[in-house]
């Protein structure tokens, strides 16, 4: 594509004419290569020496030596008396999971959102339209603070609203009965991991059976309805079988301090939840919109000709459509409310960069920290990419 | 775009790789504190962006009446000379009593004036200082690049920071201790009390590490809040996200004054820790740390003689050997430190003694009051303790 | 006569005159559930509003914001020195103007529509006097003086004609280095250091030198990254890809906290120069790929043509691919500079004071405690509306430039 044109790198190699252009390819890569290493060199060399003169080699034995730092909330068991390695996978998971159920809901709002401005409804197209122009010309961080501050204004936790005694609002977060394992969960288990098993045991059966017959069909929901059903056949049987069900509901409690049982959703955690799902929903909801404009008119008036309603046109015939060209951006604004989620310093909620940061404190190992961060960073990033992209072949693929 | 993911990504675990390497091959020589340490840093010229002096360094160098400093070549005493003012690291949020700013835009505190002490004894002159406010988390590493000379703020000294983050403390300014405060409505009396209970911290400090210690030895359970920041951390507790707030006690009393009722919170007795804060230099320059930790004792020192702002120009006359030592009228003992013979004159002169310093900015004419406690001299039964000038 | 403005001249398809009865219910009832929908969303908005209004009434901490407009605009830049970024300002308004004169269009819009906003601040400045940081020159006779240098800088440059587009255009790019010396000082003017820099001046400047700094290093990314050289492409993959994958505040930690490390001595680099270089280096990879975008957009003809009519690799790149590639990603390159300017906020991370930290802290000062509340609704609201007006307007002034960009292809 581009093979006849190799632009120099810089003013650094000029050769106002020439013979073999294969030869000073070279020449130039070499030197550029060079360069580029000498400079590193450079770098790193007075890094060190810089360090060494602060007694402060890089080293990463500090990941096995206990962090003593408490961390607010975490996915896996935490305490102090753990490593700061550990704490450091707390973070990760943190923030795989603030990135993760955020990406869920931005998609869910973004495609609520690119369809409602192009409604025919006047009104929502336009309340749709004002909701966009204002939280994307606002900076993200400043929205995060702003709802950050707004969990202020919620009654302290002795006089949290409550819900109907499910749900508590307070200024520390949302406390909500959640469901918990009770004495025969076990039991139940079993036929929840039995209906998985069939499940897919009865899809890859189906799978085989299509590409034998080389036609297309679809497996998947019926295998998920075959695996659902088999578990709440055994939530009843286990209910009839032991006289109580597998599963109780866990009420929260206040206690003298905090809510005991149930689930809290720390105010950092929701705070940093809405402000990167309001975000990216408004970029989701662009791509979606111009996704479904690129699907051509003919489509829209011929589903609507053959008596498909407003609805089903758009489930059937436009979304499937659409989602070919949505699926390439929509895998960067993943990744970005993956790394907007960094911004969690500004609400206090323990992610990646937060702990980093953190350790990098009290360590001051300061390369080794950015090393991991980093490195951190772009796997999250590239496993991302690579699901999507598997995805996107995927869509290709029953598209045909 | 897969492919060069997985470029950037054997590029980076390559990087990681060469950093393991490297520690692998220099870790021996880390253990020892060798004297290589100690050797003199590259002069180099001042990068482009750093303040070029505004004013002639050399005139406010030349000392009024004593013997001129010696400092060693190219150490950051010469350096601070010829910059012409002292960098001075201090809190970023206000903390009244040792840093805060005032409507005028005056920085005033106990920290500040030990700031404004280094810089009278380097200068004769307090207000060539420059305040570079700092966080928690960004302290010692302002002190480690060299972006600052020296942090005086309410930093405690450990083990660990000493050892690990590459500095070293001057003389404690001030004995604290990591307290706790709770609202008077909540019935908690003892720490015992507190089991379950949500706290505030800021992060990046030693009290989120005593704080997580004490409850554990005491088999308590508790959640932690931690804010990089300390308004944050004030205005999340003052808002009723926390039950408690834990910080040192006298970062307490000034916090107390800073919430929207003070009349609602206490401070419980309990004191959890050690506190010993006082100035912290980077390592690997120990003129300069001489000088640092002999401004401190200075300080003590005077008060000890009694000599103060207001009758230091008598003690001048005076023909007591130890005083005339003391005031660098005889001798030349501060030339082995960089600084001007006369260097606690200009100290008593411009600042005080402790005694004037800690009245100034806590004591009680303040609305700290807080008593001298540890922080008097060793024969007040406290622990200020100079080591002899002679 | 100089310019033209260029209006699209075509008819519109003739319109329908419908009633409002018929708008209504062809636009907000046509179906029922569009109806639910409309009904629905009228009493939300009239909840939202009357209660947003009732607020902004009644809201106490409006003081918090207006009193401390110095802190917010210029953070604790001495007051004595204040007229140099007026002077700064004034200086490129004085450029827009000309230019406005000299090439219309959209220009002129941005250009009057600055003028139009500096005399209403003026007129607002001039109801309020007694806000604090005032300097010698009264805050309305500035704004209406920048009105003024834009009105007259069009007039002039109109008068003057097509000689002026050299030395303008010399101008802009001496610019960036003038408002900087303005600024810090130097060459005999006394120095104001960068660490009492903020506010809104921060934010502009970290913006306009991510981009303008960042522009030279993404083109040659872009052009490295089409290389055919293996060593040099492979190069530039690494560090776009490496530098996108990361987010920025760990690009403004690492600026932080390593650059010191890599140069030798122990001299410290301002921090404000740490922020700059993390935020040049992270956006010369984001221009890097919209360049390259443009690259690929221009037809394999051009380059073959170059070629046949004998220039050679250098020559066909800057005079005839990345003229076109650049123009065609213009669009694509004011929405990164709104992305930077809305990014730049992050920079109160690595403790830098900009417009979102001049908010913070006005919100943690003493003399609002006894407000019930708090007063950091009032404040936020007010920077937001800030970065709001300038990314909105810049967003408009993108769409306007692509639309035009579209138009002259067809």
């Amino acid at each position: 594509m581009a093979a006849g044109s190799p632009p120099l790198p810089s003013g650094k190699v000029t050769i106002p004419f020439y013979r073999d252009t294969r030869i000073i390819a070279i020449i130039v890569q070499i030197v550029f290569a060079i360069a580029v290493a000498a400079l590193l060199w450079y770098l790193y060399s007075n890094m060190m020496n810089g360090l060494r003169q602060a007694n402060l080699l890089p080293t990463f034995a500090f990941l096995s030596v206990p962090s003593g730092f408490p961390i607010a909330e975490s996915v896996i068991p935490y305490d102090p008396s753990m490593t700061y390695g550990r704490a450091f996978v707390v973070g990760i998971l943190n923030t795989v999971r603030v990135a993760g159920i955020g990406i869920i809901l931005a998609t869910i709002l973004g495609l609520i959102l690119g369809i409602a401005r192009l409604s025919d409804n006047w009104l929502l197209r336009n309340v749709a339209l004002v909701y966009v122009e204002i939280v994307r010309n606002v900076p993200l961080l400043l929205q995060l603070i702003f709802w950050f501050s707004l969990t202020r204004l919620f009654p302290r936790i002795q006089e949290s609203i409550d819900v109907g005694g499910l749900l508590f609002l307070h200024n520390r977060g949302v406390t909500l009965a959640w469901p918990q394992a009770a004495n025969d969960f076990d039991v139940w288990m079993v036929w929840v991991y039995g209906g998985i098993v069939v499940g897919i045991v009865y899809y890859v059966v189906r799978r085989i059976q299509f590409a034998r017959r080389d036609r297309p069909g679809v497996a998947l929901p019926q295998a998920l309805l075959i695996a659902f059903g088999i578990a709440l056949i055994g939530f009843f049987t286990t209910y009839f079988a032991y006289g109580s069900w597998p599963v109780s509901l866990s009420i929260p409690e206040l206690q003298r301090f905090n809510f005991v049982g149930g689930i809290t959703v720390t105010n950092s955690f929701a705070a940093l939840l809405v402000g990167l799902v309001i975000y990216t929903a408004v970029f989701i909801g662009e791509i979606v919109r111009s996704g479904i404009l690129a699907v051509s008119k003919g489509q829209r008036e011929a589903a609507r000709a053959l008596g498909l309603t407003p609805g089903q046109t758009m489930r059937l015939v436009i979304l499937p459509q659409a989602l070919r060209v949505i699926i390439p951006p929509l895998t960067s604004q993943y990744l970005n409310l993956t790394k907007n989620s960094s911004l969690a310093v500004a609400v206090a909620y323990p992610d990646l960069f937060y702990v980093a940061n953190t350790i990098n404190n009290q360590t001051g190992q300061a390369v080794p920290v950015i090393l991991m961060l980093m490195a951190s960073y772009l796997s999250v990033s590239l496993l991302t990419s690579l699901f999507m992209n598997w995805y996107n072949r995927r869509i290709q693929l029953v598209e045909r | 775009m897969r492919k060069q993911m997985i470029l950037v990504l054997a590029g980076l675990l390559s990087l990681v790789l060469a950093a393991c390497g490297g520690q692998a091959q220099q870790a021996p020589t880390t253990a020892p504190a060798q004297p290589a340490t100690t050797a003199p840093e590259q002069p180099t010229a001042a990068p482009p962006a750093s303040p070029a002096p505004t004013a002639a360094p050399a005139a406010t160098s030349a000392p009024a009446g004593g013997t001129p400093a010696q400092p060693a070549a190219g150490g950051l005493i010469e350096r601070i000379l010829a910059r012409g003012t002292l960098i001075c690291g201090v809190n970023n949020n206000p903390l009244p009593g040792f840093s805060s700013v005032d409507a005028a835009g005056v920085r005033a505190g106990f920290d500040v004036d030990f700031c404004r002490a280094i810089a009278a004894a380097l200068f004769d002159d307090p207000n060539k200082v420059e305040y570079r406010p700092l966080s928690a988390q960004e302290r010692f590493t302002a002190l480690q690049t060299g972006e600052i000379d020296v942090l005086i703020r309410n930093s405690t000294w450990t083990l660990g920071r000493d050892g690990n983050l590459g500095l070293d403390w001057a003389p404690t300014t001030f004995y604290d201790g990591q307290g706790m405060m709770v609202r008077k409505d909540s019935g908690i009396n003892t720490l015992e009390d507190m089991n379950g209970a949500t706290i505030c911290v800021q992060t990046g400090t030693t009290t989120e590490l005593n704080l997580a210690d004490q409850f554990r030895a005491r088999g308590l359970t508790f959640t932690p809040v931690v804010f990089p920041d300390g308004d944050a951390t004030r205005a999340a507790y003052d808002a009723g996200q926390c039950d408690g707030f834990t910080t040192d006690k006298s970062g307490l009393v000034s916090s107390l004054t800073l919430l929207s009722n003070p009349a609602d919170h206490k401070i419980l007795e309990v004191t959890m820790s050690k506190e010993p804060l006082g100035p912290a230099v980077k390592q690997g320059d120990p003129q300069w740390f001489d000088a640092v930790r002999w401004i401190v004792f200075a300080t003590f020192q005077a008060e000890e003689y009694g000599i103060t702002s207001k009758n230091v120009d008598e003690f001048l006359k005076s023909d007591v050997p130890e005083i005339r030592r003391f005031l660098g009228i005889e001798g030349d003992l501060a030339k082995g430190i960089g600084l001007p013979n006369d260097f606690a004159v200009r100290i008593i002169r411009h600042v005080g003694n402790y005694a004037e310093i800690y009245d100034r900015n806590l004591g009680p004419n303040t609305p700290f009051n807080l008593p001298r406690g540890l922080n008097a001299l060793y024969t007040n039964g406290g622990l200020l303790y100079s080591p002899p000038f002679r | 006569m100089a310019t033209e403005v260029s209006r699209p001249t075509s008819r519109r398809a003739p319109r329908q005159q419908i009633g409002l009865i018929e708008w209504l219910r062809k636009n907000l009832f046509s179906t029922w559930y569009n109806a639910i929908i409309t009904v629905i969303l009228l009493y939300l908005i009239f909840q939202t509003v009357t209660s947003f209004v009732a607020w902004m009434v009644t809201a106490p901490g409006w003081p918090a914001a207006f009193t401390n407009i110095k802190l917010l605009l210029t953070w604790t830049y001495p007051v004595e020195q204040l007229w140099r970024p007026q002077a700064a300002m004034a200086l490129v308004l004085l450029l827009l103007g000309l230019s406005s004169g000299l090439w219309g269009g959209i220009v002129r819009m941005v250009a009057f529509g600055a003028a139009a906003v500096s005399v209403l601040l003026g007129f607002v400045a001039f109801t309020f006097p007694d806000l604090p940081g005032q300097t010698s020159l009264p805050g309305w006779l500035f704004m209406f003086l920048c009105a003024g240098l834009l009105v007259g800088g069009d007039q002039a440059a109109r008068w003057i004609g097509v000689k002026l587009r050299w030395p303008l255009i010399v101008a802009w790019l001496l610019s960036y280095p003038a408002v900087i010396l303005i600024l810090r000082g130097g060459l005999g003017l006394p120095i104001v250091e960068t660490k009492l820099w903020g506010g809104l001046i921060l934010t502009l400047i970290l913006a306009i030198s991510g981009i303008v700094l960042s522009f030279p290093l993404g083109v040659l990314l872009a052009l490295g990254r089409r290389s055919s050289l293996p060593v040099i492409r492979i190069f530039c993959v690494l560090y776009i890809e490496l530098i996108r994958g990361v987010p920025l505040v760990t690009v403004l930690f690492m600026g932080a906290l390593l650059l010191p490390l890599f140069l030798p001595g122990g001299e410290s680099i301002d921090a404000l120069v740490r922020a700059i270089v993390a935020v040049t280096l992270f956006s010369a990879a984001y221009l890097a790929e919209n360049v390259r975008g443009g690259l690929q957009s221009i037809p394999k003809g051009q380059i073959e043509a170059a070629r046949a009519l004998g220039l050679n690799v250098v020559q066909t790149t800057l005079l005839i691919t990345l003229p076109q590639a650049l123009r065609a990603v213009v669009p694509v390159l004011v929405g990164q500079f709104i992305a930077l300017f809305k990014d730049t906020s992050l920079v109160v991370i690595i403790g830098l004071v900009d417009l979102l930290g001049a908010a913070q802290n006005i919100v943690g000062q003493p003399e609002w405690l006894g407000t019930p509340g708090g007063v950091w609704r009032e404040t936020f609201l007010v920077i937001a509306a800030i970065y709001w007006v300038f990314s909105f307007t810049m967003s408009r002034i993108s769409k306007r430039i692509e639309d035009q960009i579209a138009r002259s292809r067809h």
